[in-house]
């Protein structure tokens, strides 16, 4: 059945990965491959969305997957099989964690995990920046940005939508 | 309680209409929305959060999302937020599904990603700036920041890794004072 699959798959996927969607990819594609639910040009496609497109590179993969094999009932199948490992886990972990919270142990151990967590982010940003180094008309956009932000204080939701505007400007310059 | 509820789930469906890049990219939103907007939760907590949400399995999103909402509002507000952070995905990208093709040969759509592309390196730097200012705070955490940014550009080696590691040193700080102060 179907639907089955595509819940115990997506299910598996979401248990298995640390470190988020970009982590992932690997477990999906191995997926896809068992079921033979389709080629890997189509899966390339697919993360290339998963990426372009709002929200989490997990959920997305999985809602499209889920579609293009078995339609609107498949991608909420597949989505709920990706987030449910992550809910229940944490409806476990979190009561855990906040009892023990103030305890003075946890806050050193968590004094060592936090520059570790900021250093972790400052390297997603590296990485990013990496792929788009060559691209001119991004670096155009990036400049016109930090102006911006240099003169006014700017919600990160309306920074987007006017780099996505700029974005279109430079392409027509 | 209910009213906190249904602002969870739209503070969350907002961070997942206008992620894009996946989880690292969602943190600056969730920031601004969690701890400047709404107030819930304090910097140094969310920075907590965060750890957790990469060191558990699952996507990074969904995890912060989860953890977030049981913090505000309990098991209902861990499901209402990760109900929340899901939904725009799914309608978008079934959405997309069913016109792929059009959407896929499209001209403009490349060329907005051209700008949203600086968009979220920016905040994404941004962001790590602004926790670095809670985390880094003498030349131990220091180091932990420098080798951590070293380590993820040049090896493969695992996030959780790092983080156990931290922890571990973290520990041991908390039982050499200790001992200091016996």
């Amino acid at each position: 059945m179907i639907f089955l699959d595509l819940f115990v798959a997506f299910f598996k996927i979401g248990l298995f990965s640390f470190g988020g969607g970009y982590a992932m990819i690997p477990l999906i594609s191995e997926e896809i491959a068992n079921h033979g639910w389709m080629n890997e040009a189509q899966f390339l496609q697919i993360i290339g969305i998963a990426e372009m497109t709002p929200g989490s590179i997990a959920i997305n993969a999985a809602t499209f997957i889920g579609f293009q094999t078995a339609g609107p009932v498949g991608a909420i199948v597949a989505s709920l099989g990706v987030l449910l490992p992550s809910l229940l886990i944490i409806l476990f972990v979190s009561a855990f964690f906040f009892k023990y919270s103030r305890h003075p142990l946890m806050k050193k151990i968590f004094f060592g995990i936090r520059p570790v967590v900021t250093g972790l982010i400052f390297s997603a940003g590296i990485l990013i920046a990496k792929e788009v180094i060559f691209e001119v008309r991004t670096l155009i956009v990036l400049g016109v940005l930090l102006v911006v932000i240099k003169f006014v204080k700017i919600h990160p939701i309306l920074l987007i939508v006017l780099a996505g505007c700029s974005g279109i400007i430079v392409n027509i310059f | 309680m209910f009213d906190k509820v249904i602002k969870l789930f739209m503070s969350f469906f907002k961070i997942g209409l206008f992620t894009f890049g996946g989880g690292f990219a969602m943190i600056p939103l969730i920031e601004k929305e969690i701890v400047d907007t709404r107030k819930w939760i304090h910097r140094e907590d969310i920075i907590d959060l965060f750890a957790i949400s990469q060191s558990i399995p699952g996507a990074v999103a969904i995890n912060t999302a989860t953890l977030v909402g049981y913090k505000v509002a309990g098991r209902i507000g861990a499901i209402v937020a990760t109900a929340g952070v899901a939904l725009p995905s799914i309608v978008i990208i079934s959405l997309i599904a069913v016109f792929f093709r059009e959407i896929a040969d499209m001209k403009i759509v490349a060329w907005i990603f051209t700008g949203i592309n600086a968009a979220v390196i920016l905040l994404i730097f941004h962001a790590a700036i602004r926790m670095g200012k809670v985390a880094v705070k003498d030349w131990i955490t220091g180091i932990l920041f420098v080798v951590t940014v070293i380590v993820v550009i040049f090896t493969n080696i695992s996030p959780i890794i790092l983080i156990v590691a931290g922890g571990i040193i973290g520990a041991g700080l908390f039982y050499l004072e200790k001992g200091e102060h016996e």
